[in-house]
């Protein structure tokens, strides 16, 4: 499948980036990864006639604590999160995660900016990042802005980074001691969208109350979903299995799915409650470690 | 017609330089350009992994990625296995243990072989079918190119033993 003709641009500086998006406003796409947006124009469903190839800009690679975050580069690629030590000690959720994203090659290219600026609610990291509480760092002409994940995903495809904004880095708060998160996702096969996943982080106090729950899921609306009710329903209790089985009702109960190919509607809110299950437990004993 | 982009390359070890519209896939470029067609394209979707080359040491899949992309950059297909008339150690596996019937996913199998290898060479059982799990095979079952690979990782890791063991010797 050829995609239709497009102008290709280079930019190497991220204002030079910025100026290019802003001069062809909609007719611009950003390239990054591509791992979505080529097969979308191998199909014609993106047909823009202006490609920001933002690869060859430097400094945008990297995955390091800062300031009280851990801080994801725009142009990390799955396969170095996957690789990051940091996140292979420290945030298994994202390990989780970024292993569980398409395939090998893919995870190459592909980056978790791009994952979350696609605005794909079968995507996997904006789950995760619901749960762990993110910041999504977005450059344009004025400088750049902070926006809460909670208000980044608008509508199917669409999120709140606005024409000539490039996601430049992912911000997560550097969990405190006892804290622990998991991510699980039921696949047809590898490389393969989620019939659906739920991501949760949670936080215990000294003596095993939970002070902070996140729970995402994924693919089972149209944008991902923050389960609020159930992450409320874990504040100061210990994880113990009724409470647990009771925030996994919860957070089935805030899917939307609906019956595709992966299943029917009712069997995918049964699995989110499965998986909640699964993701909390799995959360509380790396938080007890 | 978008303007055309110069496009210059390393493909196994060879300059290339070619002026492409920027639309052309790296499969393509790689086939109809460069007339390098062991890299096959299976499913021209991005899930089956013929096409599977590596860029810059990084297995990749050159139906979902534009030369232009490529610009600068080091590319080995599977032209690039064979040194000197002799058949990698991958290769060499892949027809000792029976890795393939009909052959159309090997060449992408192989390189993303090549890839794990090149950062595991004792690979497990479990290993190699991670490493390959971007790759689609329809005929062996998955079996037989998992011992093709760790017959190339044994053969590999002998053939790095033996200038110790002549040492040894002395």
């Amino acid at each position: 499948m050829i995609p239709p003709p497009f102008e290709y641009l280079r930019p190497s500086t991220i204002p030079e980036a910025i100026k290019l998006l802003q001069q062809h406003g909609d007719d611009a796409k950003i390239l990054s990864g591509g791992q979505s947006l080529i097969p979308m124009m191998k199909l014609r469903i993106a047909r823009p006639a202006y490609l920001v190839d933002i690869n060859r800009i430097a400094g945008l690679s990297y995955v390091k604590e800062d300031g009280g975050f851990l801080k994801i580069g725009g142009l990390t690629r799955e396969a170095e999160l996957e690789a990051s030590p940091l996140v292979r000690s420290k945030y298994l959720i994202l390990l989780d995660t970024a292993h569980v994203i398409a395939d090998p090659q893919v995870r190459n290219l592909a980056t978790v900016a791009g994952n979350l600026a696609h605005g794909d609610p079968a995507n996997d990291h904006p789950a995760t990042m619901l749960a762990l509480g993110a910041q999504i760092v977005a450059t344009g002409a004025r400088g750049e802005r902070v926006i809460p994940i909670e208000d980044f995903f608008v509508t199917l495809f669409t999120t709140a980074l606005q024409q000539g904004e490039i996601l430049t880095e992912i911000r997560i708060p550097v969990p405190p001691a006892h804290s622990g998160g998991a991510y699980f996702k039921l696949e047809r096969k590898v490389g393969d969208f989620a019939t659906a996943a739920v991501a949760a982080q949670v936080t215990l106090d000294g003596s095993g109350n939970v002070l902070r729950a996140g729970i995402g899921l994924t693919n089972v609306g149209p944008i991902p979903i923050k389960a609020k009710a159930a992450e409320d329903s874990l504040k100061g209790k210990k994880l113990e299995t009724a409470v647990i089985a009771q925030a996994a009702q919860l957070a089935a109960d805030a899917s939307q799915p609906s019956s595709d190919l992966r299943g029917p509607a009712d069997y995918k809110k049964g699995l989110v409650r499965e998986l909640a299950k699964r993701a909390l437990s799995r959360a509380a004993e790396r938080a007890a470690k | 017609m978008a303007k055309k982009q110069l496009v210059r390359v390393k493909v196994n070890g060879r300059d290339r330089e070619v002026e492409v519209e920027p639309r052309l896939l790296l499969i393509h470029f790689i086939r109809e350009i460069l007339q390098l067609t062991g890299s096959h394209i299976g499913c021209d979707t991005s899930h089956c992994g013929a096409c599977t080359v590596l860029l810059n040491g990084k297995t990749v899949k050159s139906c979902t990625m534009f030369a232009v992309q490529a610009d600068g950059g080091e590319i080995m297909t599977v032209e690039g296995l064979m040194k000197d008339g002799q058949l990698h150690p991958l290769q060499e596996g892949f027809k000792e243990e029976h890795g393939l019937q009909c052959g159309f996913c090997t060449p992408g199998m192989l390189m993303s072989s090549y890839a794990l290898l090149q950062h595991n060479a004792k690979p497990s059982e479990e290993d190699v079918r991670w490493g390959i799990s971007g790759n689609l095979c329809r005929c062996t079952g998955y079996q037989n190119i998992v011992r093709a690979v760790r017959f190339a990782a044994n053969k590999m890791a002998t053939a790095e033993k033996k200038p110790e063991m002549a040492e040894v010797a002395k």
